[in-house]
């Protein structure tokens, strides 16, 4: 029982991360149904400028407080990862809107391959480590023959993420910008005639994505504490896994998936085998794609002739 | 970044088009100077300062300013001549010529295939004779086999991206099957190269088959995604069950190709033996180009035999329309699963050649880049066309071949520069270019297999869904 505890208290930390990536692919997905593959890429790449931002904190400015120099590299790398997907969607994906229907998915393969690659070049292939952030535990049960401990740098994953999708949900439900990207999902050429600026909505799509793809980065260093070039095709995949899990297009849907797919796999590593872990990921993907293609919040596709 | 070089920018577009605008070179300042400034943003963190180990192993940043300040100004410069160069008026187009093609060329043009079969037939001998032996290997076993090997498996995805219309991106696993099951059968049971090869090719198909069946009601990209997940299963599977694979050591030791049974060594009862001609290592790798030369125009010709056929035609109606095919009676179950299990098949095939030729396999071999490569040949060859997508395998394959060769750049760039490193960056930024600039891949148009009393070439564009 207490393993059990300690399992779903690191899936909902892992699923908390998978949930903020799967929106990126969600929200991409529902506005212009493109499979934005390069998104785990971007994820990555956002958790390496974390990681520079800490080291330049720490080191050249002399930051100690570990919470103003978490908040800072929090802000600095969802604001440098926005910037970055900016410039992505610009060069890779908007020359190519009317182009055929693979041609986005082709270009962001691409865009995924350098990315990775690119990271590799300047920052070298070695897998990079920090010092942590959080150290301290907190011990939930103790005397028994297993502690269930719930880490500081936990309780961080799980009130960052819950804190930024209540400001995401009100962006999309509440504002302006919101009801315009809801507009565009619907129905971009009826949203243009009404005056929205479609593309611009579509570009704020991407840095609201890369922007909660960055948080998921940060969190991940400060859970892990490593980072190498290669780390965002599993982690994209799984959290795309999540996306149709939850119902591809739909925003509940994507963190419902992530926690999902967290708890999966912690339980599937902690009860069957570690080895298979990515397995059970993949498979379910297979899955519910098979059986379920609409997800669990998902609104069915009709197809026309 | 210097991609931000090529995007087509509204204004630059519209300029084309009317006749002779002035050049807005303060327009264009403004527009390369925001391109700059965008690049050293994202450059800040990234390119501005570089982190390693220290002797304790921790990391430590370093600031390196000028990585940054150069790529900005690189994009600055690129943007304004790009600019510069959209805006110039362009040369009206002349009125097409009717052009009667002479007999020599028509000739030429008809029997092209034939001609470049001949010319790779011919190609190591030719190496051998103008290099010698040692300087002939290279050429033959890294650009001849290895852009061979490609281009088998470029047609053999092709039956199931260009003529089906299936997107597959976990084609790798039928690859990583071929091989896997000649190193097994081979290191297990001692069979020969030319028993395993039918035997890989079935094993593969029968994947094919397997995986095919439950992902073909999915469309478009969930069904690239699901064969994804299947291809990364079987590598994870590979990795893993190390009682059969051993894991990511691979399998070593896997018996080397021999010449229907007579091996390739020096002394009594090897190949230069048996023809009496003196022994070289050369001539095992100039069997193996023959062979995989020979696979690769079978894979060709079964193509085009089967385009012919009525599965064939089935499958290209299948790519333009599901819902017109499965109305008109045609089993779409059926006709996708022997798409899926032919290109499977070649697959193993090409994968059982790499392990012969190899003698060595492990799951390094069989990651997801593979199948990007292999589906980046199929898409810029332009789907669908045999001829573009040998075209495609040898620009890209030779290509990044090549790169091994520019060890002139170490002299300008310092000895710390290898262009290898830049392999797959170039190949990555340059599968986004080619979208941009060529979506419909180096053959952009397609001559119908089966029409009504003319043959009309038309655009790639024409074809429904862009799986054509």
């Amino acid at each position: 029982m207490d393993i059990f505890l300690q399992a779903m208290i690191n899936g909902v930390t892992l699923g908390s991360i998978y949930g903020l990536i799967a929106i990126g692919y969600t929200m991409v997905f529902g506005i212009i149904g493109m499979v934005n593959f390069a998104h785990g890429d971007v994820f990555m790449l956002s958790a390496f400028v974390a990681l520079i931002l800490f080291l330049i904190l720490t080191q050249l400015l002399g930051i100690t407080n570990v919470a103003l120099a978490f908040v800072i590299v929090l802000v600095g790398a969802m604001a440098i990862t926005a910037l970055w997907n900016w410039a992505i969607e610009r060069v890779a994906y908007r020359p190519l809107r009317g182009s055929f229907r693979l041609a986005p998915l082709i270009s962001a393969i691409g865009m995924s391959i350098f990315l990775s690659n690119m990271v590799q070049v300047i920052q070298g292939p070695r897998n990079k480590t920090i010092p942590p952030m959080f150290e301290k535990n907190i011990a939930l049960t103790s005397g028994g023959s297993y502690d269930v401990t719930l880490s500081y740098k936990q309780i961080v994953i799980m009130v960052s993420t819950t804190l930024l999708m209540a400001a995401f949900w009100y962006l999309v439900q509440k504002t302006p910008l919101g009801r315009a990207q809801r507009a565009c999902e619907q129905d971009r050429k009826m949203a243009a005639l009404l005056g929205i600026d479609v593309d611009r909505t579509i570009s704020l799509t991407f840095v609201i994505g890369a922007a909660l793809a960055a948080v998921a980065g940060v969190l991940y260093l400060s859970y892990y504490g490593v980072v190498s070039f290669a780390d965002g095709f599993v982690p994209g995949v799984k959290a795309f896994t999540a996306a149709v899990l939850g119902g591809i297009g739909s925003l509940p849907g994507a963190v419902l998936g992530g926690l999902l797919i967290g708890l999966i796999e912690v339980l599937w590593s902690t009860y069957v085998s570690t080895d298979y872990k990515d397995v059970a990921a993949f498979s379910i993907l297979a899955i519910t794609l098979i059986f379920m293609p609409t997800g669990l919040l998902g609104r069915p596709e009709i197809e026309k002739v | 970044m210097l991609m931000d070089t090529k995007t087509p920018v509204p204004g630059a577009a519209s300029t084309a088009a009317r006749p002779a605008p002035p050049f807005d070179a303060v327009a264009a300042l403004k527009s390369a100077a925001f391109s700059g400034a965008v690049t050293l943003g994202l450059g800040f963190p990234l390119l501005a300062y570089d982190t390693h180990p220290d002797i304790s192993n921790a990391l430590v940043v370093l600031p390196r300013w000028s990585w940054a300040i150069w790529a900005a100004v690189i994009v600055f410069a690129g943007r304004f001549i790009g600019l510069m160069v959209g805006a110039r008026p362009r040369a009206a187009k002349r009125p097409q010529q009717l052009r009667v093609p002479s007999r020599s060329e028509g000739f030429v043009k008809a029997n092209l295939a034939w001609f470049a079969v001949a010319a790779l037939v011919a190609f190591p001998l030719v190496m051998v004779g103008a290099l010698g032996a040692n300087g002939s290997l290279k050429w033959i076993n890294n650009y001849g086999i290895q852009i061979l090997i490609y281009v088998m498996l470029g047609w053999g995805l092709n039956i199931v991206v260009g003529l089906a219309g299936l997107l597959d991106l976990g084609y790798v696993a039928f690859y990583a099957v071929g091989a896997y099951s000649y190193a097994l059968l081979s290191t297990t049971y001692g069979l020969s190269f030319w028993i395993c090869l039918p035997l890989a090719g079935i094993l593969a198909a029968f994947w094919g088959m397997i995986l095919g069946f439950p992902v073909l009601r999915l469309r478009g990209d969930y069904l690239a995604i699901v064969t994804l997940a299947f291809g990364e299963i079987i590598r994870i599977v590979l990795i893993n069950w190390t009682d059969l694979t051993n894991g990511y050591a691979g399998i070593s030791a896997i018996p080397r190709a021999t010449f229907f049974g007579v091996p390739f060594k020096d002394g009594e009862g090897g190949f230069a033996d048996l023809f009496g001609i003196e022994y070289n290592p050369i001539q095992r790798t100039i069997f193996l180009f023959y062979v995989i030369l020979a696979l690769a125009l079978l894979t060709n010709a079964v193509t085009l035999r089967l385009r012919r056929l009525p599965v064939g035609r089935a499958w290209e109606a299948l790519r333009e329309d599901e819902i017109a095919c499965r109305s008109l009676g045609i089993n779409t179950v059926n006709t996708k699963l022997t798409a899926f299990a032919l290109g499977a098949m070649f697959g193993g095939f090409a994968g059982s050649f790499f392990a012969v030729r190899q003698a060595f396999v492990s799951p390094e071999s069989f990651t997801f880049i593979e199948s990007a490569t292999i589906l980046a040949i199929v898409v810029l060859g332009g789907m669908g066309s045999q001829i573009g997508v040998a075209l495609a395998a040898t620009v890209l394959i030779g290509g990044t071949e090549l790169l091994r060769e520019l060890d002139f750049l170490k002299r300008i760039f310092g000895d710390g520069f290898d262009p290898v490193q830049y392999r797959m960056l170039i190949f990555g930024g340059g599968m986004v270019l080619m979208m941009i600039w060529r979506p419909r891949g180096i053959i952009a148009t397609r001559s119908p297999s089966i029409f009504l009393k003319e043959r009309k070439a038309i655009s790639g564009d024409m074809v429904k869904e862009g799986h054509g």
